[in-house]
């Protein structure tokens, strides 16, 4: 699969990447370099196999349906830039 | 043109008449039923409205690094029970996916959702239109996801404000095929998923709070013709707003198409001020999810035993319910249908209805105390009249104490708590006069003071009503209308 400059620039925009026009055609040749090797795959014949969904023989753990965490907003926003009565705050995103 | 997709015949009753000919409504629905759980799908944070901002929060519902999330057994459990009250087929394997997009109050960057692999395949449902017909939706598939948070944009006119309280709920996204016709049908199959989950207890079906809102997929197509674009309609979150949401996009794409327009597919929000759809702008960038297997998270196997047992432990259905209330009671399918509607209507039918004239207490229940309930907007939970009181008039009526006419006073008076029906008879002296001698001697007085009215009767029988009149309204209306009938008709020469 051959990348271009302009799926290069769908998926920053999709991934929230600011990217200079004259950075989109390197990358896309840089994204290229990285496809090829992964086409390397492709000559491992899969005919008749799974696809694999987990690389480790566990079962999902559960828990139980009971309140551990929560009740304390000051360690939730600990790291938020901006805050205010408990609330995060961000810019202004309605439209 | 059909396909297995498109299999409601069509019905020119419900067709919307264009400027240029007729249009058919094609629609499928998503609903979102919150889980009625103590804590989140992945995270051991409470579930609940009306905490403080920020306060039902854990690390991994703020999406804090190295954060794993772990699976909620009860959450699984109660998409298994919703799946098997849908008719729906259970997968004993299912995986979750990452559906990624960017929006404040998604801290994850993702939503963990089941995309290509759900918990719960194809069902289908049984919906009563408000005439008592019935028809049936299809659904495709209902998978668990966790909801997002909650951005609140008027607290500040620069600042967006985020609690991420309802971050990480789980959610059972129940979707349908494109089997439903018109407005009213969506509203009555969105009425019909929330009485089953309320049933099986897995939601609470609260509409007002978000607990269950449905997002409507409206398309038009003439008659005939293979199905239309279709376009997402959010934010409908009454029955009305449902309806009214559809009349407005059906008629929106009815102008455009038939201007020689085509639709675009996209994500429109209903404006319940203004009446009217419009496109979500910042949608209108082609969505992209990228959905990919969640790493963090095992495929989701489900033991058959445990199927089993789940399934061991479903309550009576709405529909079994229906059923069974026809058969044992002998009740119309329109009374059977009012009383399932809500669990609490038929355990408080079912209580009054014991040893007594089921059909009745039927009437007794569903015309005049759920009218009366409605009006004064209470729950048939909190009826001022017990089911006790409702079988106590009726065994005085069974029992010829009052008539039908007094047991609607009866009924007023223990509306107003005056107390047990027999009470309020007592304290009235509204017990029915079937002593012959009583009623007697008031039509022998009757007559002697009309003797006009009593040769007139004898001419034209139909006469007689005035003196029924007259003898119930010198007794309070507590003669019994048969025997006065039939004493009259003695006295005067009437057969």
């Amino acid at each position: 699969m051959a990348i271009d400059a302009a799926t290069v620039r769908k998926v920053a925009l999709l991934a929230r990447l600011s990217e200079s026009e004259e950075r989109l055609e390197p990358l896309a040749r840089e994204l290229n370099g990285i496809m090829t090797w992964i086409d390397m795959l492709d000559e491992v014949d899969v005919e008749g196999v799974e696809p694999m969904a987990s690389a480790v023989d566990l079962k999902l753990p559960m828990r139980e349906d009971v309140v551990t965490e929560g009740g304390d907003p000051a360690k939730v926003l600990a790291n938020a830039p901006s805050s205010k009565d408990n609330f995060f705050v961000v810019p202004k995103v309605v439209e | 043109m059909t396909n297995d997709l498109d299999v409601v015949a069509a019905d020119p009753k419900k067709f919307i008449q264009g400027r240029t000919g007729p249009w058919e409504i094609v629609m499928g629905l998503e609903i979102h039923a919150q889980v009625a759980s103590n804590s989140k799908l992945f995270s051991g944070a409470a579930v609940g409205f009306g905490a403080g901002p920020n306060e039902q929060v854990s690390l991994v519902d703020a999406a804090m690094p190295g954060m794993l999330p772990v699976i909620n057994r009860y959450c699984v459990e109660q998409a298994v029970k919703t799946g098997l009250g849908l008719k729906a087929q259970i997968n004993p394997w299912s995986r979750f996916d990452r559906k990624n997009y960017f929006y404040p109050d998604l801290p994850q960057g993702y939503q963990i959702s089941q995309f290509k692999d759900p918990i719960v395949g194809e069902g289908v449902v049984l919906v009563e239109r408000d005439d008592g017909s019935t028809f049936t939706v299809r659904i495709e598939r209902l998978h668990l996801e966790q909801d997002a948070g909650k951005s609140i944009h008027d607290l500040d006119p620069h600042a967006t404000y985020v609690d991420l309280n309802r971050a990480g709920t789980a959610l059972m996204e129940i979707v349908s095929k494109p089997d439903i016709r018109s407005s009213e049908e969506a509203a009555a199959y969105v009425k019909k998923v929330r009485t089953i989950v309320r049933y099986l207890g897995t939601c609470d079906g609260d509409l007002e709070k978000g607990n269950l809102r449905a997002d409507v997929n409206v398309s038009v197509r003439r008659p005939g013709e293979g199905l239309g674009t279709r376009c997402e309609i959010k934010n409908v979150n009454s029955y009305r707003y449902i309806m009214q949401a559809i009349e407005y996009e059906a008629r929106r794409q009815i102008e455009v198409l038939e201007d020689g327009g085509t639709i675009k597919q996209e994500t429109r929000l209903f404006d319940p001020g203004k009446l009217e759809t419009r496109s979500m702008r910042s949608k209108e960038e082609a969505q992209d999810y990228r959905y990919f297997p969640d790493p963090d998270l095992l495929p989701l196997e489900l033991d058959p035993a445990w199927i089993k047992a789940i399934e061991a432990s479903l309550p009576e259905l709405p529909d079994d319910k229906k059923a069974r209330l026809q058969s044992q009671y002998g009740l119309s399918a329109y009374d059977s249908g009012v009383l399932v509607i809500e669990q609490e209507r038929s355990d408080f039918y079912e209580k009054a209805a014991k040893g007594r004239d089921a059909k009745l207490v039927a009437n007794w229940t569903t015309n005049e105390l759920l009218a009366r309930l409605a009006k004064s907007g209470q729950d048939i939970e909190n009826s001022p009249i017990p089911p006790e009181d409702i079988a106590g008039l009726v065994e005085l009526i069974e029992t010829g104490v009052i008539s039908s006419k007094i047991a609607k006073e009866v009924f007023d008076r223990m509306w107003a708590g005056e107390g047990t029906p027999q009470q309020v008879v007592d304290k009235h002296g509204l017990v029915q006069v079937t002593d012959t001698g009583a009623i007697e001697s008031v039509i022998d007085a009757l007559i002697a003071a009309n003797p006009d009215k009593a040769e007139a009767v004898k001419e034209k029988p139909q006469a007689l009503g005035w003196f029924v009149g007259q003898v119930m309204k010198e007794t309070g209306g507590k003669a019994n209308p048969a025997a006065v009938n039939e004493i009259l008709r003695t006295k005067l020469g009437v057969l």
